[in-house]
């Protein structure tokens, strides 16, 4: 890790960290001293044993209850991050939340980018299970956001209605919203929409903060379906995300409404890409257009996006590792969706359904949002791919159905290539 | 969320303007104290538990303001709490408690012999009658930052305590995990089972942390003396029954908390206390006393009568729905209590309640025959 660091210290960031320190030399000098401090973080008050301090997860049925033996807490439960991090705020969102009825949760966040490595023992377990398998030890995870290399992916309106591909992305240096201070929270956002005024031609657009919205941006915001509210979901305010609402939230948007940047939601940033209709090929072609040219304007001030080979881009929940890549469709199968073996089918596509108003809804009609499963192991241009191929083989089992022929569940696909 | 001191080294490196929270649109008693200034003051000071400032203010900070009263907005996380942010507190302390002054000193009187009357509030009026207060025992830090293993060890060592209660005070303790389901109708039944909190004034500062670990309720056999294990206090200490006799409730409430406070000592632990701030609880608003006593009791007359509200503020009196705190009255029955809880004592709050209530059921009464009760207009206490 400390190499990460002399990297970040000597780069071209100088404007970055003056005005976080400010005129005070005293200040600096802690920066300075912030190096030494990445392998031995502070020690954790501690008066009781470990033993008397675990948790009583005999109730829960979450990734982190699942692997978290007195053993590993009782190893980790001294350490701290450089920040000051340490697993009790990491844990404490699965130990509120035993269980959710649906799917089986992680359990746990990362306050900041260490939180991977300093509870690697932990975490590691955790992205195994949760993304079925990948082994942080010995595999990479590969990043590609050349969309010229999409086969297809013009879907029949008569089916698809809407195409989304959504991620985040995390500012290098800075807190994640479980544990980042107010200070940080508006240097992300400051650091953020100063890129994103930056983006032209079918990418500009305006940031609206929610803290200075008039009323009539909030109406136009919430008809457009774009604007997000503080979350009441107790997933995220037991890992402390909601702290200091609105302070230094906000929504950026393109003048068309097909690009949108939630500023300080669940992660520092989220990206979405969207339109309605079944071009996907056109939304994750603006998608990676966009992510890649904001990458390049905040790397011209001297910030980068949290990535590494094992782990991909760096997001708050371990579920969202890798890509943090969701890309799916709103789209209407009247029959495939009636037939018992539709859910075996997604399944061997890798493919996963939702309701229209998203995660933990139920679906209207015949309508459904269905999206990639993995979000690590494969890259961003895999996933789509695979979501584009599902997607023609379900729309073709469709047609099947109305021309009263028979359809056939497809050989699962292999999961990591 | 509390941080630990290790976490408060990072907003060292932020200048305080950076730092400093948004308050322009907050309305409760720490965002009219805390300034820029003061925020700068005390930025980088900890409790030796590792307490912060922001931790204090977190939840007046995520709780801009509340529809019907003026919250507090900053909670203690110990006892140093209140000494290390003095600047805070004392003024947030002397807004919320009338004028209580950094220099004043608070009167504890718990022998109920020093109540005058009191026994026979008028049981067609006065349904129910109850006395509740909250307790901190020294040397653990308080429900917005305790460790699991500290909210372990105060369950178990309240457990102990008032496992040796005795007489009409011996009762069992309903941990809130291991309980069954038929244990849990009963309390809910019997209007003892507190829940999990909701309000986002509690939430917000930590207070909800793991629940129900180390979480639970005790009572008395005769169901009249209830302690609450671990919710908003370290304890919260119950004496009720029905009918009017707040002479008899204050008596049990008296001889269990002395009684308690006995056992605990025997064990080594003192409860919080000094003679500045009286008994130090979580939240700054039940310092001094923790004390609120109460009726629930029939005033559809007097309750619809313009001056209502004028008579319970000169009485020193609160009307709160017979649902507590955030709850309207139904049918024409309120809950009314004393209104202060520091600087005066035990016996002189429901001394007040005592005479006050009488004095509404009087004038009730003369409502209902049609006749005129301005003559009764109390001065202001």
């Amino acid at each position: 890790m400390a190499s990460s660091f002399a990297r970040i210290l000597s780069s071209k960031r100088k404007v970055g960290i003056l005005s976080l320190v400010g005129a005070g030399s005293l200040t600096v000098g802690f920066f300075l001293n912030r190096e030494q401090h990445v392998n031995a973080g502070a020690h954790v008050r501690r008066i009781y044993p470990a033993s008397a301090e675990y948790p009583d997860l005999r109730k829960h049925n979450n990734c982190m209850a699942s692997h978290l033996t007195p053993a590993v807490y009782a190893k980790l439960c001294d350490k701290t991050t450089p920040n000051g991090y340490t697993l009790d705020l990491a844990i404490q969102t699965g130990v509120d939340n035993p269980g959710h009825p649906f799917i089986k949760t992680v359990g746990m966040v990362a306050g900041d980018e260490e939180s991977y490595e300093v509870f690697a023992d932990i975490f590691n377990s955790v992205i195994k299970e949760r993304h079925n398998g990948y082994d942080p030890c010995n595999m990479k995870h590969p990043t590609d956001l050349d969309s010229s290399k999409i086969r297809g992916g013009q879907f029949d309106a008569k089916y698809v209605l809407s195409s989304r591909v959504r991620t985040g992305r995390s500012i290098r240096g800075l807190s994640l919203p479980p544990a980042c201070t107010r200070a940080e929270r508006r240097e992300v956002e400051r650091v953020v929409i100063d890129a994103l005024a930056g983006l032209k031609g079918d990418l500009a657009g305006k940031y609206y903060s929610l803290t200075l919205m008039n009323e009539q941006e909030q109406q136009q915001l919430i008809d457009d379906h774009f604007l997000f509210d503080k979350p009441v979901s107790p997933l995220l305010t037991c890992a402390g995300m909601a702290r200091d609402w609105p302070d230094a939230r906000g929504i950026w948007h393109n003048n068309e409404k097909t690009f949108l940047v939630w500023v300080n939601e669940e992660d520092h940033t989220r990206v979405i890409s969207m339109e309605k209709g079944g071009n996907m090929k056109r939304v994750f072609e603006r998608f990676c257009r966009g992510l890649q040219e904001v990458e390049r304007l905040i790397q011209e001030k001297g910030w980068e996006f949290m990535w590494n080979e094992r782990l991909g881009y760096i997001l708050t929940c371990p579920s969202n590792l890798g890509t943090g890549l969701r890309a799916g469709v709103h789209v209407t199968l009247p029959r495939l969706s009636k037939d018992p073996r539709f859910p075996k089918i997604l399944d061997n596509l890798r493919l996963q359904k939702r309701g229209t108003g998203g995660v933990d809804t139920a679906a209207v009609g015949n309508t459904f949002d269905i999206s990639n499963l993995d979000r690590l192991g494969q890259s961003e241009v895999q996933l789509v791919q695979t979501v584009i191929d599902g997607l023609n083989y379900l729309i073709e089992c469709e047609k099947k159905l109305e021309r009263g022929q028979d359809i056939k569940i497809p050989a699962p696909i292999s999961q990591f290539k | 969320m509390p941080f630990g001191n290790s976490h408060n080294q990072l907003k060292m490196k932020f200048s305080s303007e950076q730092e400093y929270p948004d308050l322009s649109k907050h309305n409760n008693h720490m965002a009219k104290v805390l300034t820029p200034a003061l925020y700068e003051k005390l930025r980088s000071k900890q409790t030796p538990s590792g307490f912060t400032l922001d931790d204090v203010i977190q939840t007046g900070v995520d709780n801009p303001g509340h529809p019907f009263i003026m919250t507090v907005g900053c909670v203690a996380g110990d006892e140093e709490t209140y000494e290390v942010f003095k600047e805070l507190l004392d003024p947030v302390i002397q807004d919320r408690h009338g004028g209580y002054k950094p220099t004043d000193k608070h009167k504890t009187d718990l022998n109920p012999s020093n109540l005058k009357g009191g026994d026979d509030l008028d049981a067609n009026y006065v349904l129910s009658s109850r006395v509740r207060t909250g307790r901190s025992i020294c040397g653990f830090c308080l429900p917005p930052h305790c460790s699991r293993g500290e909210r372990r060890a105060v369950e178990k060592l309240s457990v102990e305590a008032l496992g040796a209660l005795t007489g009409d005070l011996k009762g069992k303790y309903y941990a809130l995990k291991n309980m069954t389901e038929a244990e849990q109708q009963q309390l809910i039944d019997d209007h003892f089972l507190f829940d999990k909190p909701v309000s986002p004034l509690l939430l917000a500062s930590g207070m909800a942390r793991d629940w129900p670990d180390a979480r639970g309720i005790w009572h008395n056999d005769n169901k009249t003396f209830l302690v609450w294990v671990n919710e908003e206090d370290h304890l919260r200490v119950i004496s009720m029954q029905k009918g009017g006799n707040m002479k008899e409730v204050f008596n049990r409430f008296c001889t269990g908390l002395t009684k308690i406070e006995e056992l605990f000592k025997n064990k080594g632990h003192a409860f919080m206390w000094n003679e500045h701030l009286g008994y130090i609880l979580t939240c700054p608003s039940n310092l001094g006393t923790g004390l609120r006593a109460g009726v629930h009791v029939k005033l559809p007359n007097l309750s619809k009568y313009r001056q209502f509200e004028e008579i319970l503020k000169r009485l020193r009196l609160q009307k709160r729905g017979t649902g507590g705190v955030d709850t309207a009255a139904v049918g024409g029955v309120f809950d009314i209590s004393n209104a202060d809880r520091l600087g005066f004592s035990e016996v002189e709050l429901v001394q007040m309640v005592v005479d006050g209530v009488k004095l509404l059921i009087v004038m009730e009464k003369r409502l209902e025959k049609g006749q005129a009760i301005e003559d009764l207009m109390p001065a202001q206490k």
